[in-house]
């Protein structure tokens, strides 16, 4: 600060207090209607205060499922989600890393033509091109499977890219000296450049496991049997039931269990978070 | 392009490095967005039992459908709103955040969380809120008297959506405007100050202007996530309605194709999108380079 002045310091605290709650009231007005008998939502306005039923409604909506809504128990969904987010964000590492490491250490015919391939894939995003690919997919016989869910999603230009402009900053002197000691490349991969991507990979991992679990248009278009149901897909056909309003209660008790996960990974990562936002954007 | 001074002479092995990389590129990106401009160029009834080479006739028909031209413009109306919304909102909170110190870290992470809520929930959350028979803000708003009803007024429902999807968005364009203005040295905002400028005209003459790239940065982003990622938020509440008022056009290739089976025009919808993501993707890169040089 420049110069002191307490009004200013003062401003500022309000506004940000005040976009505190304007950001958290969804969540808060989810939680307290997940705490809330289903009956409780006919008269009228929602309660603006924590019901009694905190423990039976995330109990129901835990173990027993919502049979009316024809949606299995939250705890497989929670289950799958956690399957998806982790094949995803690891498989797109391992890839990634891979392709990286074979474009910055060798030179080989075609290289350049394999960059731009990959380079492609940054602007393809799944929506706009939804048909196609789930037509390759079924074909494959991948549907309602973790592969179908996971691996059509793993490629990755933007880890690429990451890796490779790491990689460009570790110094020629320490593939020189490990070459002069006799080591061959994948034992250089093994044994330095892997060690030295470490902070890389972890701040990777987390948005790229937050990408996975929020994934919502594919699991709900290549899963039809509940079996493999992610929660984010989930919550949407729960609040979809038809002729009759949803169960209010048990569907945001879903949503705050939906949003738990990532939402935790952020906030107790928030360093790592922050660096691979940042970083992948660039 | 860059690689290192010394490499490795390996002749298989980089193949074999990238193989599993551009395996799942080919099979899952390329190969369907090539089907996807093949596509657009047939005409195939909705049992897929014949299938005719129709050229162009896909795009033309699309630029003369009132209902594609009016997805067109509910996107734009979308887009510019959630950028102009998360953007205004996120420099507040960043510009007031990064003036204190010590608070500075607790308040980022108190605002940094939604940015992990996926869009669907995001939807499912406002959706509920929202709900004209149960929901708290239409109770609030009738004490202001307004009829709240996003099922029946699709202006309600515009907005119902653009907060939704601005929500989220705010928590990534506040530590984007954050470290833009950690960046800013300090030594020109201090010689503003003794030169006799006070903070809302050092904010206008001297912080603005330095965080111009990072605003150009945000708005391209914004753009490309109201128009691709949004699809959750759309599909988790109005479903493109009432009466099409929130029909964006990814919604609109999605129920084209999957619902009407209307594969040709679908693909060809697909084919103008593509285009769209490659001319911001190739915005963005310009202006990544350009900054780089800085």
């Amino acid at each position: 600060m420049v110069e002191n002045r307490p009004f200013l310091k003062l401003l500022s605290h309000l506004v940000l207090i005040l976009g505190v709650v304007i950001v958290a009231f969804p969540v808060y007005v989810a939680f307290i209607a997940s705490t809330h008998k289903t009956t409780d939502f006919i008269t009228g306005v929602m309660p603006v205060l924590p019901g009694s039923d905190f423990l039976a409604t995330y109990k129901t909506v835990l173990f027993s499922g919502l049979a009316a809504a024809g949606a299995p128990p939250i705890g497989m969904m929670l289950g799958n989600s956690l399957i998806m987010a982790l094949a995803i964000s690891i498989g797109k590492i391992v890839i990634s890393i891979l392709s990286a490491y074979a474009i910055v250490y060798f030179r080989f015919p075609f290289r350049q033509l394999a960059f731009w391939i990959i380079f492609v894939t940054l602007m393809l995003p799944v929506e706009v091109r939804i048909v196609p690919t789930f037509k390759v997919v079924a074909d494959l016989g991948m549907l309602n499977s973790y592969a179908g869910l996971s691996i059509p999603l793993i490629a990755s230009a933007t880890a690429t890219f990451l890796f490779r402009q790491f990689f460009l900053t570790v110094p020629d002197e320490l593939l020189e000296a490990a070459r002069v000691d006799g080591a061959g490349p994948l034992k250089f991969f093994k044994d330095i450049l892997l060690p030295l991507s470490r902070t890389n990979i972890a701040a990777l991992f987390v948005i790229l496991f937050i990408y996975g679990w929020n994934q919502y248009l594919w699991p709900l278009i290549v899963t039809t049997d509940s079996e493999h149901y992610t929660i984010v897909m989930g919550i949407k056909r729960m609040s979809d039931v038809t002729d009759a309003e949803p169960q209010w209660n048990l569907v945001m008790a879903v949503a705050i269990l939906a949003m738990l996960p990532p939402v935790l990974v952020v906030i107790f990562m928030q360093r790592l978070f922050v660096k691979g936002l940042v970083e992948t954007e660039k | 392009m860059q690689t290192k001074r010394t490499i490795f002479n390996s002749k298989i092995l980089p193949y074999w490095l990238i193989l599993p990389q551009l395996a799942v590129t080919l099979i899952f990106f390329v190969w369907p967005a090539c089907q996807a401009v093949w596509q657009s160029f047939l005409r195939e009834d909705a049992f897929g039992t014949s299938t005719q080479f129709v050229g162009f006739d896909n795009y033309v028909a699309i630029t003369q459908d009132s209902s594609y031209l009016n997805a067109l413009i509910v996107t734009v109306i979308f887009s510019v709103a959630v950028a102009t919304v998360s953007i205004v909102l996120a420099l507040v909170l960043a510009v007031a955040a990064n003036s204190l110190l010590k608070s500075r870290s607790l308040y980022t992470t108190l605002l940094v969380w939604p940015y992990a809520v996926a869009p669907a929930v995001a939807g499912v959350l406002f959706w509920f809120m929202f709900n004209p028979t149960i929901g708290l803000i239409p109770y609030l708003l009738k004490g202001l008297g307004y009829h709240w009803d996003d099922r029946l007024n699709g202006t309600d429902a515009m907005i119902l959506v653009v907060l939704a999807a601005s929500w989220k968005q705010i928590s990534y364009n506040f530590l984007f405007f954050l470290a833009g203005l950690q960046s800013i040295p300090k030594a020109l905002i201090e010689a503003a100050a003794i030169d006799g400028a006070g903070p809302v005209k050092r904010f206008r003459d001297i912080v603005f202007p330095l965080l111009s790239p990072t605003t150009f940065f945000l708005l391209v982003v914004n753009v490309v996530y109201t128009m691709f990622d949004t699809f959750a938020v759309i599909h988790a509440t109005t479903q493109g309605g009432p009466n099409q008022a929130t029909n964006i056009l990814v919604y609109k290739v999605f129920t084209d194709g999957f619902i009407g089976l209307d594969l040709g025009s679908s693909a060809a919808q697909s084919v103008v999108l593509m285009v769209i993501v490659i001319a911001l993707t190739f915005i963005q890169f310009r202006f990544v380079e350009r900054n780089v040089q800085y």
